[in-house]
């Protein structure tokens, strides 16, 4: 296929974009080939704009019936050996939860960018929200895990995008890329590093032969190797509860606990290696603002200000939303007198805070519709709270 | 009679999973057996076939084939396979799996999938009901029939199945019954061997349940049915193929050509990548 | 020779009467009797033997009535019978 093509990837430097091309050329870059979605406000202009760049890679396009549909189809892309995405916002996400299940349990990896708008239902599409946050964890039924990340910027939406395939390719999940309408639609520089300099992560491959092969029998890291079709290999996946031959075994407590429990540890006890988070002026802070995504430009604004006026606040932004940053937050929380946490929903991932602090208390300022909490309302909140 | 000999279809099955879970006389293993045999008469190179199922008795079958296979969620295995398709060309992916699984939850995929023209190969094992949940409604139950949610008969109209194939414009369309073992593997090797999506009704027998309710308790009295009731229809129209107690029609209805979505998407490619200019 | 044909058929030096070898895989049988019935020579029927799954599996009536049709294998659902040719002797 690449024989037939010319390679167009952006040349590196700087480039003025939104946050959706963005996003759309970091899957590119992260040698994503596969897209499949369904129109919605706000991550249409991820499908619009792949739907021109993906044939320029030999990729493929592909506008499916619904999201089900959509993300069914990326998994099929991932099993034949595919890196595949898809985007959507709030309704689709909810439409695509249960095949969320079906990627975690079958391990396939593949991203999914939930561009978040006014919710519940229908909603206020071309208005931001951060609503679907714990949706992300909990939305499909079932114990399972995935790795959800929360881009801030533009060059973040190009940024994450490739790191979430390089976790979607390390740990065989799905990868969430949680952004908002305003990181979506907004125009920025965006700064695209020279291909050589892109870090690019592969799934493992089998180290067995075709014959010896179990296609979930994990490593050390409790991640399988991943074989895919049409390599011989021949092997079965399914839905079902199944053992490491992936035949089912719907009947057997002991296989049901060995593999939930591992898809569940395989994020949880790598999460070192995945959970990122930026501390700003939190060395000495006295208060911390812990924030994710566009909320935290204003955060980080608010405490800027508070340093002006003599009040030492510091910013803990959450990159990775799920594993959850516990153990910075705790650190955080330690030092600190109070915990501010700014959200654009009724109440999310404040309780995850809530949780890792403890006993220190946390203020809790929330913002629904149009505009995230502008600085100077999270100033007066850092202020009423010193 | 002598010692007995390995079957000649076991580098088809996966032998770790046989004998399958399938019920004494129920069609599945049929259409099972039917497939293998197209499979064998192709010499199909196993590598490169992929097999996906939905949720359904049938869909074990997926795992019994001995080939890249996956069983998907209720209703997906279409868009899986589409997936899979696109991926990789080469690749021959054949979705097996049930009426309810294809048409109620899985309808809407199976119309988009036959509009697009995307080369799966689909083959329904139509048993008239939901067996693996215990015999409930489904939307190829005959009018009147019992079933576990129609007690007092059903009142809805049942799809006529190749008229849905055909009238979504899938390029190669046919019902069989698995009393038309010969026909049916012709069918499949047909199928198989064409391009586009193609589709393949097989009525098959539930006996345990869907027979049980409705006055046919063994595998032996559907085929019975099947035997005197099938007529073959080669070509005629498929909104006329009924299915009622006394009357099945089978056949092949649709055998046209037209690209599929595949090859016009890397025709498509091609003419993209020859204006291309660097950026 | 069958009684009914009253003369040697002018090809029967020719044309290999079938010498058919059936195998039944009798504990992976469930007894649906689908092999039975739709045998077109009636060359099976059911035993009293209970094989390993509670149920009567085949058995062979006459082999040599056989003419390897082989609908036995294709609509057996199990993979529970199935058949060959012997091999020749001498042509």
């Amino acid at each position: 296929m690449s024989s037939m093509t010319k390679k167009r990837v952006l040349p590196s430097g700087a480039r003025f974009m939104s946050g959706d091309i963005a996003c759309a050329e970091g899957a590119i870059a992260a040698g994503c080939r596969f897209f499949a979605g369904y129109p919605i406000t706000p991550a249409t202009e991820i499908a619009e704009h792949l739907s021109a760049r993906m044939p320029e890679f030999g990729g493929i396009y592909i506008q499916m019936e619904d999201e089900i549909a959509s993300l069914v189809a990326v998994i099929g892309a991932s099993y034949a050996g595919l890196k595949a995405m898809t985007a959507t916002s709030g309704p689709g996400f909810s439409l695509m939860q249960e095949n969320i299940g079906l990627a975690a349990m079958t391990e396939a990896p593949c991203v999914i960018v939930d561009i978040m708008r006014g919710g519940p239902s229908t909603g206020q599409p071309t208005l931001p929200g951060q609503q679907d946050v714990m949706q992300a964890k909990w939305g499909s039924h079932g114990d399972y895990s995935i790795i959800a990340l929360s881009p801030s910027s533009v060059q973040e939406m190009f940024n994450l995008t490739i790191e979430a395939f390089n976790m979607a390719e390390t740990y065989r999940v799905p990868a969430l890329v949680m952004g908002d309408e305003i990181v979506a639609h907004m125009w920025e520089k965006v700064v695209i590093p020279p291909a050589s300099e892109i870090r690019i992560v592969n799934r493992k491959k089998p180290h067995d032969s075709r014959d010896k092969y179990e296609p979930f029998m994990p490593d050390d890291d409790l991640v399988p190797p991943m074989a895919c079709f049409g390599e011989g290999y021949r092997f079965h996946a399914t839905g079902l509860t199944h053992d490491e031959y992936g035949y089912p075994r719907t009947q057997s407590s002991e296989v049901q606990s060995k593999l939930v429990r591992r898809l569940c540890e395989k994020v949880s006890r790598n999460e070192d290696k995945i959970i990122r988070v930026e501390k700003v002026m939190l060395e000495d802070a006295d208060v911390a603002v812990v924030a994710y995504g566009i909320v935290a430009r204003a955060a980080l604004s608010a405490v800027r200000k508070a340093r002006e006026a003599g009040i030492k606040a510091g910013l803990l932004r959450l990159i990775t939303l799920w594993p959850f940053p516990e153990k910075h937050v705790a650190a955080v929380t330690n030092q600190v007198k109070t915990i501010v946490v700014p959200e654009m929903n009724c109440g999310q991932m404040v309780r995850e805070v809530e949780r890792a602090a403890k006993e220190t208390p946390v203020a809790f300022l929330s913002k629904l519709g149009e505009d995230p909490h502008t600085p100077n309302e999270i100033l007066k909140v850092i202020k009423g709270n010193i | 009679m002598v010692q007995e000999m390995v079957h000649p279809f076991s580098k088809y099955l996966r032998s770790a999973m046989i004998p399958h879970i399938w019920c004494s006389g129920c069609g599945n293993g049929v259409v099972l057996n039917s497939f293998v045999h197209a499979l064998d008469e192709l010499q199909m190179d196993l590598d490169k076939l992929v097999v996906v199922s939905g949720i359904g008795c049938i869909g074990r079958s997926a795992g019994y084939t001995n080939a890249d296979s996956f069983h998907t969620t209720h209703g997906r295995a279409i868009p899986f396979a589409t997936g899979v398709k696109l991926a990789n060309p080469e690749l021959e992916v054949v979705v097996i799996s049930g009426d309810g699984d294809l048409f109620a939850i899985g309808g809407n995929h199976f119309i988009h999938a036959a509009r697009r023209n995307i080369g799966i190969k689909v083959i329904c094992a139509n048993n008239f009901n939901y067996g693996m949940t215990g015999g409930q409604q489904g939307p190829t139950t005959p009018l009147e029939s019992l079933t576990t949610t129609t007690p007092y008969g059903n009142i809805e109209h049942p799809f006529n199945l190749v008229h849905l194939a055909a009238a979504s414009g899938a390029t190669y369309v046919a019902r069989w019954t698995t009393l038309h073992v010969r026909r049916l593997t012709q069918s499949i090797k047909r199928m198989l061997q064409k391009e586009g999506f193609c589709f393949i009704e097989v009525v098959t027998p539930c006996p345990e349940i869907f027979g049980r309710h409705n006055k046919m308790r063994t595998g032996l009295e559907m085929m019975e049915w099947f035997k005197r009731s099938s007529v073959v229809e080669n070509f005629s129209d498929p909104s006329k193929a009924e299915i009622t107690p006394e009357r099945i029609v089978v056949g092949e209805f649709v055998n046209v050509q037209k690209v599929s979505y595949e090859k016009f998407f890397h025709e498509k490619l091609a003419q993209i990548n020859e204006k291309a200019v660097e950026w | 020779m069958p009684e009914r044909i009253k003369h040697q058929p002018l090809d029967s030096k020719k044309i290999k009467q079938p010498d058919a070898e059936i195998h039944i895989i009798k504990d992976q049988c469930k007894g649906c009797g689908f092999c039975i019935e739709f045998c077109p020579k009636k060359v099976l029927e059911e035993s009293q033997e209970i094989n390993a799954r509670g149920v009567h599996p085949p058995k062979i009536v006459d082999e040599s009535k056989c003419i390897i049709c082989s609908f036995c294998t294709a609509v057996c659902p199990d993979f529970a019978i199935f058949v060959t040719e012997k091999p020749s002797k001498e042509e």
